[in-house]
């Protein structure tokens, strides 16, 4: 028997906060591990970088890494990073929010943001509806779903976030899924090392309340499964479905990837 | 906490005569702000205007955000970073600030806030916030609210918000009015050198030894600077002395007596009022904000009428001046209390006076300041 092997990239985390809280099954505790992969391949200091949570599932992983971190306030994420990013521009600012969080109370701050193409990047956990509260309907649930106030199904198209964020001027947009790690690490490593706004978005698996209401299953593989076959697509996909079969669904790649200028304040001409 | 002189660079030495909010700006300039976060509403957009103009000759930074909640989240993300931070706005707007500022009090970011306030809708005078200022937020927390009377006022007391702010590590309220805010006046801006300004007491512990939210100084935890390798979580959930996040009911309540005691336990160090013709008075009016002017015109009149009349006058209604409050009450056979609102601070004082003489409550609200007349007419009526 081999000794015990301790993942090394749990020296970003505090330790003491250990076990997380995310339900069993939850995609947050992927996206932390992606997040920790992405600052061991780039050998980036957490302690000097600022990390922020609003509210909701996805707002508590901040709270697990070893750094300056800002927590508690469901929407408002990116209306502190701008204080702390115009003060502070040296310092790497990173936000890890929910669907509900950013596309629904935060939508505000995001599409302005946005525009403005503050250097943050901006880690969007989409598990398709309000899970922390017991599973509400959020702008990104699909259609039709059933969710605890959608009970005769959801009359409201969804946002597609990843389209907000291009129209509204993010400079780095892409959208994976939490079955696809590496391309999830790539991404978050991307968004660290890029000057401007980053916006990555990851459908993830809520198999306490999506799952159970919309899907009619607690089973996170079988959650996974209908997110990567049924819920989304990449470029793979469009060689070999119709456009009829790709309707509705969120495709995942690199969006947009560009250079302009970053915000520094709105007046900045001196 | 740390006592400096202003810096000579931020300071406008000399006579002006000067738009109240403007005064605002070159007080919270002088005090060190460093950064401005507003959103445009009137009667306050005079202070954003000048702001956006002055802070970038002093190396500071200005937004314009999406909208109130913006700006007061940019100026608590700020605030953690070390900045001097303000915002200003009107009644409707400070509505929304309410749940920003409910964080500054949870996670102690100094915060300066200049409510100008108005009444329906528009450019009109009021004092109806008092109570919003003190109650807005959500939680436990405690307000300092400053009540400025005059654009000198305006100036002096957004140095003493900052230098509060800094000390106790608490958002101030600068309550502002219509009245003040779009009058000229003369102003007089001191030399650099005879401006005291406070700055917020940094650890000098290392990361390892740190507590973000263990009291040092007043009952304040001694600041970090974000970034600066303490891995601090501010968040507004309870928290430990460590910021550790904990629904512990000791833990909760550790925290908001803390929070709420570094206010309390230094009232008397906060607490500011003023005397007018006091010293042989046996009546008295107690007033705060532009209130205070026709308040003294009016005691003058009675005066002329042989009636014993002077004013307290509040310089800042949060913490309550208890104290000075109180001695009145034992002084007079009875006080008056004179506010732009439905009589909303007449409750905070009749507690106080606990029965020991009459309060009588002379409220205006509509839109008007009160005359002096108006003022003298109840007190005439009221001492019958």
């Amino acid at each position: 028997m081999s000794e015990t092997q301790i993942n090394p990239n749990r020296r970003f985390l505090r330790e003491e906060r250990l076990p997380h809280f995310f339900c069993s099954g939850c995609g947050c505790g992927q996206v932390l591990n992606y997040f920790t992969q992405a600052l061991d391949a780039l050998d980036m200091d957490l302690s000097r970088m600022v990390t922020i949570g609003g509210v909701g599932c996805t707002a508590r992983i901040p709270t697990y890494l070893l750094s300056d971190t800002l927590h508690g306030v469901h929407g408002r994420t990116l209306a502190w990073a701008t204080g702390i990013k115009l003060m502070k521009p040296e310092l790497p600012v990173v936000i890890f929010a929910g669907d509900g969080d950013i596309a629904s109370i935060g939508g505000n701050h995001l599409i302005h943001a946005a525009r403005r193409n503050l250097d943050v990047t901006v880690i969007v956990v989409n598990n398709l509806n309000f899970a922390m509260t017991g599973g509400q309907v959020a702008p990104t649930t699909p259609m039709n779903s059933i969710t605890m106030t959608t009970p005769y199904g959801n009359a409201e198209p969804p946002f597609d976030m990843v389209k907000l964020a291009i129209g509204a001027g993010a400079t780095h947009v892409e959208r994976w899924t939490t079955s696809r790690s590496a391309q999830c690490v790539a991404a978050i490593k991307r968004a660290l090392q890029h000057k401007g706004f980053s916006f990555i978005e990851i459908v993830s698996q809520c198999p306490t309340n999506f799952g159970r209401y919309a899907l009619k299953t607690d089973n996170p593989q079988k959650l996974v499964d209908w997110i990567d076959k049924e819920y989304t697509y990449t470029a793979a996909d469009e060689k070999t479905k119709s456009a009829e079969e790709l309707t509705g669904k969120l495709k995942c790649a690199e969006f947009i990837r560009e250079s302009k200028p970053i915000y520094a304040g709105t007046n900045n001409s001196l | 906490m740390a006592i400096v002189k202003a810096d000579e660079r931020r300071v406008k030495t000399g006579v002006h005569f000067m738009l109240g909010n403007f005064a605002v700006v070159e007080g919270a300039i002088s005090a060190g702000c460093d950064f401005f976060g507003g959103y445009p509403i009137t009667p306050a957009n005079e202070i954003s205007e000048l702001m956006a103009k002055r802070l970038p000759e002093v190396g500071g930074k200005f937004l314009q955000g999406e909208d109130e909640l913006c700006s007061i989240y940019a100026c608590a993300g700020a605030s953690l970073t070390g900045a001097k931070a303000m915002t200003a706005t009107a009644s409707a707007g400070f509505n929304y600030m309410q749940e920003g500022l409910g964080y500054c009090y949870t996670v102690e970011a100094p915060v300066v806030i200049a409510d100008v306030q108005r009444c329906r809708g528009e450019n009109y005078a009021s004092q109806a916030d008092v109570m919003q200022m003190r109650f807005g937020a959500s939680g436990d927390y405690e307000a300092i609210v400053v009540c400025p009377s005059s654009v000198q006022e305006l100036y002096d007391y957004t140095i003493w918000a900052f230098n509060l702010a800094e000390e106790f590590r608490n958002p101030v309220i600068i309550m502002s009015e219509t009245t003040i805010a779009l009058m000229r006046e003369r102003l007089d801006i001191p030399a650099a050198q005879d401006i005291d300004v406070f700055n917020r007491k940094y650890t000098t512990l290392s990361p390892e030894e740190y507590k973000p939210f263990a009291a040092s100084e007043f009952g304040c935890p001694d600041a970090a600077p974000l970034g600066a390798g303490y891995h601090a979580i501010y968040s507004l959930n309870p928290h430990d002395e460590e910021g550790r996040i904990d629904w512990d009911p000791d833990v909760f309540e550790h925290l908001y007596r803390r929070i709420t005691g570094k206010i309390l336990e230094n009232r008397k160090k906060i607490c500011k009022t003023e005397s007018f013709l006091m010293n042989d008075a046996e009546y008295a009016i107690i007033a705060y904000g532009s209130e205070v002017r026709p308040a003294i015109e009016a005691a003058q009149m009675a005066r002329d009428s042989g009636i014993k009349l002077g004013v307290l006058k509040l310089c800042n209604v949060w913490p309550v001046p208890e104290e000075q409050i109180a001695a009145v009450s034992k002084q007079v056979a009875k006080i008056f209390a004179v506010e732009m609102n439905i009589g909303k601070y007449a409750s905070v004082i009749e507690r106080v006076v606990a029965g020991r003489c009459p309060v009588q409550r002379v409220t205006k609200n509509r839109g008007l300041v009160h005359m002096p007349e108006e003022i003298y007419k109840a007190v005439l009526e009221g001492v019958r």
